[in-house]
């Protein structure tokens, strides 16, 4: 087999960034600075913390984007633009007004609905285009997720919960405490589900008569796929906020590479994704040190800088 | 056995079959033929459940196909449509071997892989196994959408338009691999075929759709005369012979 020495790379790799991370930041942490308990809480409280959310939130954002392409058959499309990441955080948003108080689970669950429904929404209205133009999906998800965006804009705005948008919207971790990220163990383990569902979303990218030849109940598996997206993507909008392009660029160079048998790269997906929404934090926290930028912003330029990259290195889906 | 019972079908208003009643035996090749739009696919989609049924009743092998849950389905019944665009990037090896999900579920054994290296030889794509799908040209993908369908190993194949996109060497080799897939293991084939040419030489019987409505049925001589073929098609049909074998001219 050749994927052992891949599988060691990547493990060495994700734990080099780790440690990177761990040892990265306003206070500074390493020989010589070890000052025992104070150091030790330092790591407990704010540096593990991250580093797990950055690496949880990576992994699944990765692999909702790699489920939503498989069920809408479109490489071009990932929850936080099209709309999926938006639905949230109308959910949140209503949530807010009308409960201010609502606890966790409640701005949890009607997030997720509100993704749910948005996400539902775009499958839809994907399924009416022609197949014969895939570039039209991609529009049709930046047009509706602007459109879903810009609706909470619009409220925040005028009911003066802007900063609460802005939080939402644009994904960072320098508030990841202990504490306040565990709600991502779940995207953790909706993962997992996902690993376990890999064949049959892989069968689900056949498409839906193939599906039903090969046996499958294409319309759970596309409620399970769909939920998981959604959810996974709520989990992030709440905790940390919506971080984009992860979930379009790693799938895609994963297919590039290794094509779409989930069950064989599902795991790698997960892997990069990880370590590269850690490895733009570990950035964001280096480039202006003592400042830092979101990950959210540095993803954005670099996953715009890959996505056209892609769009150009692959003219043959694109037709 | 396939049996089918009063089946209509409207698509938005539209009819497109009507009171189609015919039994398809046990065995052997059965090949639909007929014009454009006479509604030969929906009547494929009907029979493997792709579409819903909304009027009549289809059995396949004594399992109503509205009822019988579709896994179930898939061990006895496998479908190939003409639209075989594969979006995703799967090798060939891996793609055919998604054909026995239905037996393995998730968790390939012995006899899987046994009958996916089978599939990939008797469709000529051993040398491609490990070429991904979308790298390869519309005749070598028909192939191996084909050799899915025959790696489900089940006793009834559908086969919408297998012969898109193959060369003369290919299709008259899938012919002949369904000829004997059905006089060696006893499967029953269905195929829509476009070309008379192979349901005349291919053929045990053949169903001719009009309009949505079955213009004839028989054996395939019975079916094979210039009068039903000319006016199953609306359009002149001439039939010659080439040694021992029924020609139609249907080209000039």
């Amino acid at each position: 087999m050749t994927r052992a020495p891949g599988i060691a790379a990547a493990g060495l790799g994700l734990l080099a960034l780790a440690a990177a991370s761990l040892l990265t930041g306003v206070i500074a942490l390493g020989p010589g600075t070890w000052d025992g308990p104070e150091a030790l809480a330092v790591l407990a409280v704010s540096r593990i913390p991250r580093t797990l959310a950055a690496l949880l939130t990576g992994a699944s954002m990765a692999v909702a984007g790699l489920i939503m392409q498989m069920l809408a058959r479109n490489r071009f499309i990932e929850p936080a633009t099209a709309g999926t990441g938006q639905s949230a955080a109308l959910g949140i948003l209503g949530v807010t007004l009308l409960w201010p108080a609502a606890p966790i689970w409640a701005q949890m669950g009607t997030a997720s609905l509100a993704a749910i429904l948005g996400s539902l929404g775009f499958l839809l209205m994907i399924r009416r285009l022609p197949p014969t133009q895939p570039l039209l999906v991609p529009l049709v998800g930046l047009i509706y997720g602007g459109l879903l965006g810009a609706a909470v804009g619009a409220i925040g705005y005028q009911l003066d919960l802007l900063q609460y948008v802005e939080v939402w919207m644009n994904g960072e971790f320098s508030g990841v405490l202990r504490g306040r990220y565990e709600l991502l163990w779940a995207s953790g383990a909706l993962t997992l589900l996902a690993y376990a569902f890999a064949d049959r979303f892989t069968i689900a990218g056949l498409g839906r008569e193939a599906s039903v030849s090969l046996g499958l109940n294409y319309a759970r598996v596309v409620a399970v796929g769909l939920l998981i997206v959604s959810v996974t993507t709520a989990l992030t909008v709440v905790t940390v906020g919506m971080i984009p392009f992860v979930g379009l660029v790693v799938p895609n160079i994963v297919s590039r590479l290794a094509g779409d048998n989930l069950r064989a790269t599902l795991p790698g997906v997960a892997a990069l994704g990880a370590g590269l929404v850690l490895a733009c934090d570990l950035l964001g926290r280096i480039v202006r040190a003592p400042y830092e930028i979101p990950v959210g912003t540095l993803l954005g330029v670099l996953g715009a800088l890959l996505f056209l990259w892609l769009l150009n290195a692959r003219p043959r889906h694109a037709r | 056995m396939i049996e089918i019972r009063q089946v209509s079908h409207r698509i938005g208003g539209t009819p497109i079959l009507s009171d189609i009643d015919v039994t398809i035996p046990k065995g052997g090749i059965t090949a639909l033929i007929g014009p454009n739009g006479a509604g030969k696919s929906t009547l494929l989609g009907l029979v493997a459940r792709l579409e819903r049924l909304q009027a009549g009743r289809i059995a396949v092998d004594g399992l109503d196909v509205a009822r019988t849950p579709t896994d179930r389905l898939a061990r006895t019944l496998a479908i190939l449509r003409q639209d075989g665009t594969v979006a995703a990037r799967l090798t060939v090896r891996d793609l055919v071997g998604f054909g026995r999900y239905p037996h393995h579920k998730g968790w390939p054994g012995p006899a899987d892989r046994d009958a996916v290296e089978e599939a990939l030889e008797a469709f000529d794509l051993a040398p491609l196994g490990t070429r991904f799908v979308d790298t390869l040209s519309g005749g070598q993908r028909q192939r191996a959408m084909v050799a899915m369908t025959y790696a489900q190993g089940t006793d009834y194949i559908l086969l919408d338009e297998p012969l898109n996109n193959l060369d003369l060497a290919h299709a008259r080799a899938l012919m002949q691999r369904l000829r004997g897939m059905a006089d060696r293991h006893g499967r029953t084939i269905v195929v829509v075929l476009h070309e008379v040419n192979y349901a005349a030489h291919y053929a045990d019987r053949i169903i001719g759709l009009r309009d949505g409505r079955i213009a004839a049925q028989g054996p395939a001589p019975e079916v094979l005369t210039e009068p039903t073929l000319s006016s199953l098609f609306g359009s002149p049909v001439r039939l010659g012979r080439v040694g021992e074998h029924t020609v139609v001219l249907h080209h000039a």
